[in-house]
């Protein structure tokens, strides 16, 4: 048997030519489209960031004549419109994380990196999926969010517009914060690989990291606190800049230098490791 | 064809592959043989570029696989049908693999009918049962209409029917001219399917030959006869050139001599025969005979004292 001739093997598919990664963000997009979790996700996003704040804004409005002059003067008709994205920031970490992370934990990463053994143009496809992705579905909450919102708190005439001054780049900002968080949330995914893991890591971050900072002593505090990565991203959509805070585009800055080196991160481990 | 020289691979202090080379050329099944924790897996990993190696080298058509720029039109591999989204539709699990290299849409459609999984192309592959799974697996590594294909363990927990599918599909892969590799660790599995074999033990290189050399070489074919006249047939078979040693139920074994000769020299003899029977170790006899040294993972006997102590090894 050994000795028999091969039959030659007759190839009847062409590889196109061309460059990969357009074909790689199609198939990215495929595989975000095709499973329940990103709807999921981005559905409990899209109602938590676009519907929270007008609620919160209605039930302002509804007890303003009770409301003390110490509350009216923190008021921001703006700033709390946008406040769903507190709860939105939850989902979008999740569906960052799991995009790839669901991959390691399914195997379904072997099957990914055989067909595209370029491993970063994997993960700059992801990357650009979700970007786009989030972008779009938070820039339309966070909107709907600050119009819905007016409509509620125009009876009062506490209505804020888009004209007044930051108001623009707070909501524009509010969609960036989450899109950049969930690039972050991607990242960490990459380099944790376990759903669960990823995610704690990602709220303790968020979360928990200013909370330990807040047990400093107060210079220390004032100082470290405007660079902790939720202070500085929450920035750009902030409307009050209180001391020992970052201006909104220079703490959105900071935020992207943290999203930048969680991704250099992952981009050199996804590269180094066994898949 | 695929081209391994030197490949080691280490887990911290586990040596996984072990110093191994091998060529396994187009047209034929190779079948990569091994017991639990040889290797196999991973050097099939290593072979796909999902593993570094510690150290030598693996081509794939002449180059590193990462150095294909859409590599599922040179290599198709099924290494573990579970490892598959089972949120997704077959369907949509296969159109994301084929899109990620420019694989037309209609070719999703033909790998999946050549398969038969068109009933359940749009049901999510959670639900898929093994043998399903398996087909999904293969429909993937047929996308790109490969000239090297991969299967790791194709046939484990399949009905025989679905075994002989499989078995049956490989090889016509390989008459198309395809390189074919593919894992075992069940010699008696393999046999009816590769043409040639690579038998790895601890990660080591054990054999690479053909399926009928092995089968020559490894088997010790002997003949097996019964008479009331034993002490007299052993000295005419030793006369006559053959070899003797006791067998079962105090018959006689006898090598070196065809069995028609044995029957001529007791005739000549006189003596009588109650049987004259051939004997072939089988090949899952001579596979184990030839690892027996580097199974990882023995059946420990366990003390009477310990219930439940039974571990396996890995
Ligand atoms: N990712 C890993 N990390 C640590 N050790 C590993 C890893 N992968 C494999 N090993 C070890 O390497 C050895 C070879 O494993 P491998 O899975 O390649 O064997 P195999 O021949 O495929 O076995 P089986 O027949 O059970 O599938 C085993 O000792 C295994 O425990
Ligand atoms: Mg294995």
């Amino acid at each position: 048997m050994a000795t028999q001739t091969p039959a030659q093997l007759e190839r009847r598919l062409v590889p196109p030519d061309g460059p990969i990664l357009p074909d790689v963000v199609r198939s990215e997009f495929t595989k975000f489209r095709s499973v329940r979790s990103t709807y999921a996700t981005l559905a409990a996003a899209f109602v938590a960031a676009a519907a929270l704040g007008p609620v919160q804004c209605a039930l302002y409005a509804a007890r303003y004549p009770n409301v003390d002059a110490e509350e009216k003067a923190d008021f921001s008709a703006a700033h709390l419109s946008l406040n769903g994205i507190q709860l939105a920031q939850l989902a979008i970490g999740v569906l960052g994380v799991l995009l790839i992370s669901s991959e390691y934990t399914t195997g379904m990463i072997r099957a990914t990196l055989a067909a595209v053994p370029q491993r970063r143009t994997v993960l700059a496809a992801k990357a650009f999926v979700f970007t786009i992705v989030t972008l779009i579905v938070s820039e339309i909450a966070c909107f709907i969010a600050f119009f819905a919102s007016q409509a509620f708190l125009s009876p009062k005439h506490l209505n804020a517009h888009l004209s007044d001054p930051g108001v623009l780049r707070a909501v524009v900002g509010g969609g960036l914060y989450l899109a950049v968080l969930g690039l972050t949330a991607l990242a960490l995914g990459t380099v944790i690989r376990h759903s669960a893991g990823a995610i704690a890591t990602l709220f303790g971050l968020l979360f928990v990291l200013p909370g330990i900072a807040s047990a400093l002593p107060r210079a220390t505090r004032d100082a470290v606190n405007q660079y902790l990565p939720s202070n500085a991203g929450q920035q750009i959509f902030a409307l009050r800049i209180d001391p020992h805070t970052l201006q909104p585009w220079a703490g959105l800055g900071v935020f992207c230098i943290y999203a930048a080196i969680a991704l250099t991160a992952a981009a050199i481990l996804l590269r180094r490791r066994d898949a | 064809m695929i081209e391994i020289r030197n490949l080691t691979k280490r887990f911290g202090d586990v040596v996984a592959v072990d110093d191994v080379s091998f060529d396994v050329v187009p047209g034929r099944v190779t079948g990569f043989l091994g017991p639990n924790g040889s290797g196999k897996s991973t050097t099939m990993r290593m072979i796909m570029g999902l593993d570094w190696p510690t150290s030598g080298t693996v081509t794939v058509n002449g180059r590193p696989y990462g150095q294909h720029r859409r590599p599922l039109f040179e290599v198709g591999a099924m290494l573990d049908a579970n490892a598959i989204h089972g949120g997704r539709t077959a369907y949509n699990h296969l159109l994301c693999l084929a899109q990620s290299n420019g694989i037309p849409r209609d070719r999703v459609d033909e790998v999946i009918e050549r398969v038969g999984l068109v009933s359940v192309a749009h049901k999510r592959a959670g639900g898929f049962s093994l043998g399903m799974s398996q087909r999904l697996g293969i429909a993937g590594a047929m996308l790109g209409d490969p000239g090297v294909m991969l299967f790791d363990e194709p046939v484990n927990g399949l009905d025989p029917e679905g075994i002989r599918w499989i078995r049956n599909l490989l090889r016509s892969f390989a008459a198309e001219g395809r390189t074919i590799l593919v894992s075992s660790h069940l010699m008696s599995e393999i046999a009816l399917t590769a043409d040639h074999l690579v038998v790895i033990g601890r990660g080591r290189l054990i054999a690479d030959v053909s399926v009928g050399d092995f089968i020559e070489q490894s088997t010790q074919n002997f003949v097996r006869v019964r008479s009331p006249q034993i002490e007299e047939l052993a000295q005419a078979v030793i006369a006559g050139g053959g070899t003797t040693w006791p067998d079962a139920d105090g018959a006689l074994a006898i090598s070196g001599l065809p069995i028609d000769a044995v029957g001529d020299l007791a005739r000549d003899a006189g003596i009588a025969l109650h049987e004259l029977s051939p004997q072939l170790a089988t090949l899952e006899e001579a596979f184990m005979e030839l690892t027996r040294d580097s199974v990882e993972f023995h059946a420990h006997a366990v003390p009477a004292s310990t219930p439940g102590a039974i571990k396996e090894g890995a």
